[in-house]
């Protein structure tokens, strides 16, 4: 992987990094494989603006962030790193597909018998001693976590990263209330003390710069301000958080994953901090979405294996942590939410999206996601699986966000439990359409280009056309405001000769026979 | 209907067609160039962890301090009877009184060669939360406890038995801020793994 960065002047002369017992710089968990570090201050672009329930405006947030050229390339780096990292943790595993395919159909038998495993995993939980609740929505899942908090006098809540609770708007609800919330993981930290969302499932925070760190400890911590050193900007929050867990009530994390056999959970994280909210007060409160739920402890042997390497490129999460019973003294509860997925399981199309393990792979191969910052999508969940998934939330609202892909696919390629998620992409483009959720202008091209894709005759002589039209056309016929695509980049430039004419003249015989479409018999023998 | 009944019932309305059956799975074999015992520490030392192998009749905690280039701790807790610690974990009322412990000495129930794991539960802790307050830690494994793969690990009764079982993969982590990777992000700074036979 060396030398073979993107954007080669983010390259650092210094390693940051710690090595290992022979020297070699570390490189697990979220580390990035290279140094890397950003030099220019720039401020942080912010995220698309939401209104309501109004369309959000992928685009125009999308477009302040590759103005910020700085930001705009450490994430792209970042996480163009991830997905090689996890390329080279693939190759190593010779079974990789076949773990996949396991994977997809242990969560596609789960999914299709789910009612029965939802009352195994609760008979199980509740013979452990474990408190059982159910919550059909976001508000449902607050006023529970909230009664019980109540009920126990707490005052402060330590937790660690739960894109569920963001999804039920847990941290906005509590804001109401006088029980204070504070997440212990660096990433998720950080955008709670800089009232922003999480960015990214796996890298909350992964959007921002160090300087961007330093601004909002130096508000918030009181550290320096003009520090740039990562390790400092770490100590500080390690430092500032320690107490507040120390004398916290209550503990809540999400799951990773919920084992019916043993109706225990499994929370993976790199920090250890599920381990110390769950571990300190005495109170535990787990969050967890109904589709978590898989079979027996045997499958976590395949599940684990592919979860980190998927989402980091590292082997294993640095802590993989199973819960099984309160410890002696305390209690635990488990609050079992829907907010929505059952109705997901029911849509033909789009049920199987309900087997994520929210790993994060799609977000960090996607170029729409790589290039935009996850706050652009103005969602919960952002990148290829955010495309799929946010509509199930609000048609209307959400209803921009599957045109922000290039359908090349390349997401559905690195889902560790094989989501079609391009297809579900372009799905959704129908039935936003036929719902009327998109734009006129949306419509029409996509009426026209299915005209053109369903004749193969037609198809191939647009492509001549387009193709000797990017050449010729000035750009400011190319570059309109019915092109969405062209407004951050470039056009490519369009090859010297179509596929099917560069086939007809190098493996076609001359028999003379026209090549259906093409550009009639080649000149030259193959 | 109460929501247990609502959800439940929803989910039955909903089911997916097809047939879906749960298929077998298969015992994958982990490569062991070396041996297992070396597989583990190369994995472990790519996870930021130590491994050491001291001689036979070495003070242990001398060892450990050396090899981490520490100074002599002021606050040790030990769970096992090999390393003498200077704090009861028995006598511990709250897990926050763990808060100051420098060292923390614990032995896995097994190693994992694929992956550098050590697997702990509540019964070799004694308080969970020591795991993750001490500054450091320090794990006692036993070469013969090493298994294969993750896969072998999962095979173990503490699954099915214990309140809390966790793989240790290597020190508390984080690479949030512009992938820069530290140790020590919430719980400990560093992790060394001792090879030690149990005591018969």
């Amino acid at each position: 992987m060396k030398d073979s960065l993107i954007h080669p002047d983010l390259r650092s002369p210094r390693n940051e990094a710690p090595v290992g017992p022979d020297g070699t710089r570390l490189q697990h968990a979220e580390g990035t494989s290279q140094p890397l570090r950003t030099r220019s201050a720039e401020p942080q672009p912010r995220g698309a603006k939401v209104d309501g329930d109004k369309p959000i405006d992928q685009r125009e947030a999308a477009a302040r962030f590759i103005a910020a050229p700085e930001h705009a390339r450490m994430h792209d780096e970042r996480l163009w790193d991830l997905r090689r990292k996890r390329d080279a943790e693939m190759q190593a595993i010779p079974e990789w597909e076949e773990l996949r395919e396991l994977a997809s159909q242990i969560k596609a038998h789960t999914l299709a018998h789910l009612d029965q495993y939802l009352e195994e995993f609760e008979a199980n939980a509740k013979a452990n001693g474990v408190h059982v609740h159910w919550a059909q929505d976001g508000t449902a899942h607050n006023q529970i976590v909230h009664d019980i908090l109540r009920q126990h006098g707490a005052k402060r809540l330590i937790k660690s990263k739960s894109m569920l609770t963001e999804e039920c708007g847990f941290r906005h609800y509590m804001a109401g209330t006088d029980i204070e919330v504070v997440e212990t993981d660096l990433g998720e930290r950080i955008q709670q003390l800089d009232n922003e969302a999480p960015s990214h499932v796996v890298v909350p925070a992964v959007h921002k710069l160090r300087r961007d760190v330093a601004e909002v400890f130096a508000r918030t911590l009181g550290s320096d301000p003009d520090s740039e050193d990562v390790p400092y900007l770490a100590r500080q929050q390690r430092e500032a958080t320690r107490p507040l867990i120390l004398t916290a009530d209550a503990g809540l994390t999400g799951a990773n994953f919920a084992v019916a056999e043993t109706g225990s959970f499994v929370v993976c994280t790199n920090e250890g901090n599920a381990d110390l909210s769950a571990n300190v007060p005495a109170l535990h409160i787990a969050s967890i979405g109904i589709e978590k739920l898989i079979p027996r402890i045997e499958h976590l042997g395949v599940f684990i294996r592919l979860l980190s390497r998927s989402a980091l490129g590292s082997p294993i999460t640095q802590y993989t942590s199973h819960f099984r019973r309160p410890r002696n003294g305390g209690e635990m509860h488990i609050v079992l939410v829907d907010n929505g997925r059952s109705a997901r399981l029911g849509m033909e199309s789009f049920w199987t999206s309900l087997k994520c393990i929210r790993c994060g792979a799609c977000m960090n191969t996607c170029p729409v996601y790589r290039r935009s910052g996850g706050l652009s999508y103005g969602a919960t969940y952002s990148g290829p699986i955010g495309l799929i998934l946010d509509p199930t939330f609000d048609k209307r609202k959400y209803s921009t966000l599957p045109f922000a892909s290039t359908l090349n696919g390349s997401c559905s390629d690195v889902c560790p439990v094989k989501i079609n998620i391009h297809e579900q992409i372009f799905a959704w483009r129908k039935v936003l359409a036929e719902a009327h959720e998109i734009p006129l202008a949306k419509r029409q091209m996509m009426k026209a280009a299915g005209a053109v894709l369903s004749r193969p005759a037609l198809y191939r002589a647009a492509i001549e056309t387009a193709d000797s039209a990017l050449r010729y056309l000035p750009k400011f016929m190319v570059h309109n405001r019915w092109n969405a695509w062209t407004e951050g980049r470039e056009m490519p430039p369009a090859p010297q000769e179509t596929f099917h004419a560069w086939y007809a003249r190098t493996h076609l015989k001359p028999t003379g026979d026209k090549v259906p479409g093409g550009k009639g018999a080649p000149d030259e023998p193959a | 209907m109460n929501p247990r009944d609502t959800i439940l019932a929803s989910v039955r309305r909903n089911r997916p067609f097809g047939q879906h059956p749960l298929p077998p799975v298969p015992r994958f074999p982990v490569s062991e160039d070396g041996g297992r015992v070396a597989r583990f520490a190369r994995s472990l030392e790519l996870m930021g962890g130590k491994v050491l192998e001291p001689e036979p009749d070495a003070d242990l905690l001398t060892t450990f301090l050396e090899a981490n280039d520490l100074p002599t701790p002021q606050v040790i807790c030990s769970a096992v009877p090999e390393i003498t610690g200077n704090r009861d974990l028995a006598t511990v009322s709250h897990p926050a009184n763990l808060a100051d412990v420098d060292v923390a000495a614990v032995r896995a129930v097994v190693g994992v060669a694929e992956t550098g794991s050590v697997l702990l539960t509540e019964a070799q802790l004694q308080v969970n939360v020591v795991a993750y307050l001490a500054q450091h830690l320090l794990v006692l494994l036993d070469p013969a406890d090493i298994v294969a793969s993750i896969q072998e690990a999962y095979d173990r009764p503490e699954f099915h038995q214990s309140q809390y079982v966790v793989f240790h993969t290597g020190p508390s982590a984080t690479a949030d801020i512009e992938g820069v990777l530290v140790h020590g992000a919430q719980g400990v700074r560093s992790l060394t793994v001792i090879l030690l036979p149990r005591r018969t």
